[in-house]
């Protein structure tokens, strides 16, 4: 059997862009990278057929020998037919994930989000701590003012995870607007959220790695930083003020 | 008798048909058919595996083509004992999902759109187990994955689109990787029927054969869930709602675990990968396990142990003798019914407590005694307890270990029973967590609401003494949790008297689960018959080439 170069080269390339498509987090790149894809994949399905001879139609004088194979066509017929189905899937969650949270980009598992939550939050901890140790080191005692200072911070940092969560969990939850989550929101009401993520991220359509505290940040501010966790402007709004649990709360409605 | 091989597949569609065609009318109507057409698949299935226990393999080619061109079913032994144990588990869940949709005063999702996904799924997993070739395998498998991504996003909430991105994504990548699958074996063997690759594959170069089984086992591996390619499954199986996570846990991870027994028996023999299967074995166990020790909610506890527990199965594959596949065939059925009635419980603890968090539960063994014992059972059948099925799989398993006398075989006889011993501990922790303790103090204050004593069972539309959970910002849901929700998404009702077709049906399937104990001599002799088949390969391919 001899198989043809081109159609393995294309194949081939059109394979490595729909696999690299399918990595990204935006659902349409997604559904593009299936979409190209599934072409590579019928062609590697063609390619099976070896060199291509007469049209496979049995009429009479037909020399059966020199029928191209009609099998991988049927086989990639039927993989044709199913990529619509999958590709009018991915279509339908793209535009459903656009309407629920204003974008089409697949947020972390919540499960995920909260191991890296802790992790920061172990690591700003000790951070804090390594810090208070130092200056107590440095100045030979303790000083009260010091001391009530650091445990602010740490009740700062305390509060912030503890909101953190309970948003989390919240996005969870159906927002309990009917009218939104049911039958479809108004595009008008999400405008806000979406232009908000977008200059958040400086551009980048894909949120920013799980960003834990460099060694210059200053202590006292942990608790006041509403950017701070990955993932959170791709799969809901920000909230308006990170300390306001009410704020917060009524985020998630829009 | 060959005629009713097709069925399985045929009457599942037939009657989505009619169902599109009625619409979201004729409610009662459509519920009887939907668990009439059930039914008749149960009565099926358990003919054909009679038969095929009998006869020997059945196999038709639709509309006569002879194999290379067309399509063949092949109903063998172990097909038939899987068709049985999925045909009884669909109908069970069913019955279950109508016990919630009736508790929800919810008509139209469940007919109108649960209703024929279900059985377009029931329709894809009959057809990937009488799959006779490669692409009708797949197109089986498409069947199942194109109606499961319905069932997983009902509803359409951010959670369920979220969960289901990933499940949707990782399946499309598994069912492309097939199609090369498919298309390499074409390409080396010329043709896709299992019988013919069975008997062509044998003069295939080493290194091509090695290849195409690495890559068929690559794809069943995501199906099954398999440790390294498993982590989507915790993460998308328990937003959907109870009986959807019920059915897939129980069904679409051992229809990837079937293909590979039917693949690595028949197609390849004394083949070359055992150790990587081995090696992927008990890390399953390890890691999956480990897993569900970490967790703290129900539904996500059984979705790891059902990944530790594909480490099992495929530990029957990988030392492909004849004990320990009989042990993997059993291990399959007993798995199957097990954890679907475990989740099938969690969501009857979610109806009735509108949550799974443990650290939420308390006091269930004594609120609800009834409860208490239909999680009992499966859970101890889960660990594998002596007199309960999971205990006659396990030792079937372990006997076959010990007398292949490898070392990797050793390692994964030592790895299963610290897997079970693993499986008790997390099931003693739930039980402990929310059978046994009392009642964490404000339980009752967060939105569980109490129910007035005078609730008639009649399941119909007066059930107005129960009251909505309330939701919305004012709640305070622990970080992580899975909240319960309804087919739509909706908040779930929660009530203290639990409909009875949901109790009924869990106590069925904790009754079939308890069955394979009671059957368990019949059912390990007709195992090993079916991995006698397997293993031989000749009736089968004889079954579809003829003699």
């Amino acid at each position: 059997m001899t198989v043809s170069l081109s159609l393995l080269v294309a194949a081939a390339v059109l394979n490595a862009v729909g696999a690299s498509l399918l990595l990204t987090r935006s659902l349409t790149r997604i559904l593009l990278g299936a979409v190209v894809l599934g072409n590579g994949v019928n062609l590697l399905v063609l390619a099976a057929t070896g060199s291509a001879g007469d049209a496979p139609l049995l009429y009479p004088h037909i020399i059966r020998n020199r029928v191209t194979d009609p099998l991988p066509q049927a086989i990639a017929l039927t993989a044709i037919v199913i990529t619509l189905a999958t590709t009018a899937f991915l279509l339908a969650m793209a535009y459903r994930s656009h309407q629920v949270t204003g974008s089409d980009e697949i947020s972390d598992d919540t499960e995920d989000r909260l191991v890296a939550l802790r992790a920061e939050f172990l690591d700003r901890r000790g951070e804090l701590r390594d810090r208070y140790r130092e200056a107590r080191a440095e100045d030979g005692g303790t000083d009260a003012e010091q001391r009530a200072r650091y445990r602010a911070a740490r009740k700062r940092l305390r509060r912030r995870v503890r909101e953190e969560r309970a948003y989390q969990a919240r996005a969870n939850d159906v927002s309990g607007n009917l009218w939104n989550d049911i039958l479809g929101a108004d595009p008008e009401d999400y405008r806000e959220g979406r232009e908000r993520g977008s200059t958040d991220a400086a551009g980048r359509p894909g949120p920013a790695p799980a960003r834990i505290a460099g060694p210059s940040n200053d202590p006292e501010e942990t608790g006041r930083e509403p950017d701070s966790l990955p993932g959170e402007d791709s799969c809901h709004p920000p909230p308006d003020q990170p300390d306001d649990p009410e704020g917060a709360g009524t985020e998630g409605t829009r | 008798m060959n005629a009713l091989v097709p069925l399985p597949v045929l009457l599942p569609l037939c009657v989505t048909g009619l169902k599109l065609a009625i619409g979201p009318r004729l409610h009662r109507f459509q519920r009887f058919i939907s668990l009439a057409v059930l039914g008749a698949v149960l009565v099926l299935s358990v003919v054909l595996m009679v038969a095929a226990d009998r006869h020997g393999p059945l196999s038709v080619h639709l509309g006569d083509f002879a194999p290379p061109v067309g399509i063949t079913l092949v109903a063998d032994r172990l097909a038939g004992l899987m068709l049985t144990v999925s045909s009884a588990i669909t109908l069970l869940v069913l019955v279950y999902s109508m016990g919630q949709g009736m508790a929800d005063r919810d008509d139209q999702a469940p007919v109108g759109v649960f209703h024929p996904a279900y059985l377009i799924l029931v329709a894809g997993v009959s057809c990937t187990f009488l799959a006779g070739d490669l692409v009708n395998l797949y197109v089986g498998f498409e069947i199942m994955l194109v109606a499961s991504f319905v069932l997983l996003t009902i509803g359409g909430t951010a959670t369920r689109i979220r969960a289901g991105s990933t499940y949707v994504i990782i399946s499309l990548f598994s069912s492309v990787l097939f199609l090369v699958a498919i298309a390499m074996t074409y390409a080396v063997a010329g043709t896709v029927n299992f019988a013919q690759l069975a008997q062509r594959l044998q003069e295939v170069p080493l290194g091509v054969r090695t290849l195409l089984e690495a890559m068929l086992l690559t794809v069943f591996a995501i199906k099954a869930a398999v440790f390294p390619l498993a982590a989507w499954l915790p993460d998308s199986y328990p937003t959907a709602p109870a009986p959807v996570t019920a059915v897939f846990a129980g069904l679409l991870t051992k229809v990837g675990v079937y293909s590979m027994l039917r693949t690595q028996t028949l197609l390849f023999p004394g083949h070359r990968l055992g150790d990587l299967l081995m090696l992927a074995a008990l890390a399953s166990m390890g890691v999956g396990i480990l897993g569900a020790v970490a967790q703290t909610d129900l539904k996500r506890v059984l979705s790891f142990t059902l990944i530790s527990h594909i480490g099992y199965m495929v530990f029957g594959i990988a030392l492909a003798g004849r004990t320990s596949i009989s042990g993997a065939i059993v291990y399959v059925a007993h798995h199957i019914t097990v954890q679907t009635t475990l989740f099938l419980v969690a969501g009857l603890i979610e109806r009735r407590d509108g949550t799974t968090e443990l650290t939420r539960l308390g006091g269930l063994a004594r609120a609800a005694p009834l409860l208490a014992v239909l999680f009992f059972v499966p859970a101890m059948n889960l660990a594998g307890i002596p007199p309960l099925s999971g205990f006659i799989g396990k030792l079937g398993l372990m006997r076959a270990g010990v007398a292949d006398g490898g070392g990797w075989a050793w390692a994964l006889v030592a790895g299963s029973a610290a897997t079970s011993l693993l499986t008790l501990y997390v099931m003693a922790k739930v039980w402990n967590l929310a059978f046994w303790r009392d009642a964490p103090p404000g339980a009752e204050e967060e939105g569980v609401v109490l129910e007035s004593a005078e609730d008639d069972d009649t399941g119909d539309d007066d059930t107005d003494d129960e009251e909505e959970r309330p939701t919305g910002s004012g709640l305070p849901v622990p970080a992580g949790a899975v909240v319960a929700a309804g087919f739509l998404g909706q908040s779930i009702t929660t009530t203290k008297h639990l409909p009875w077709p949901m109790v009924a049906a869990t106590g069925a399937a904790v009754a079939l689960g308890l069955s394979y104990t009671v059957l368990g001599g019949p059912l390990t002799t007709f195992t090993q018959a079916a991995a006698t088949e397997l293993l031989a390969r000749t009736p089968y391919i004889e079954a579809v080439l003829g003699r």
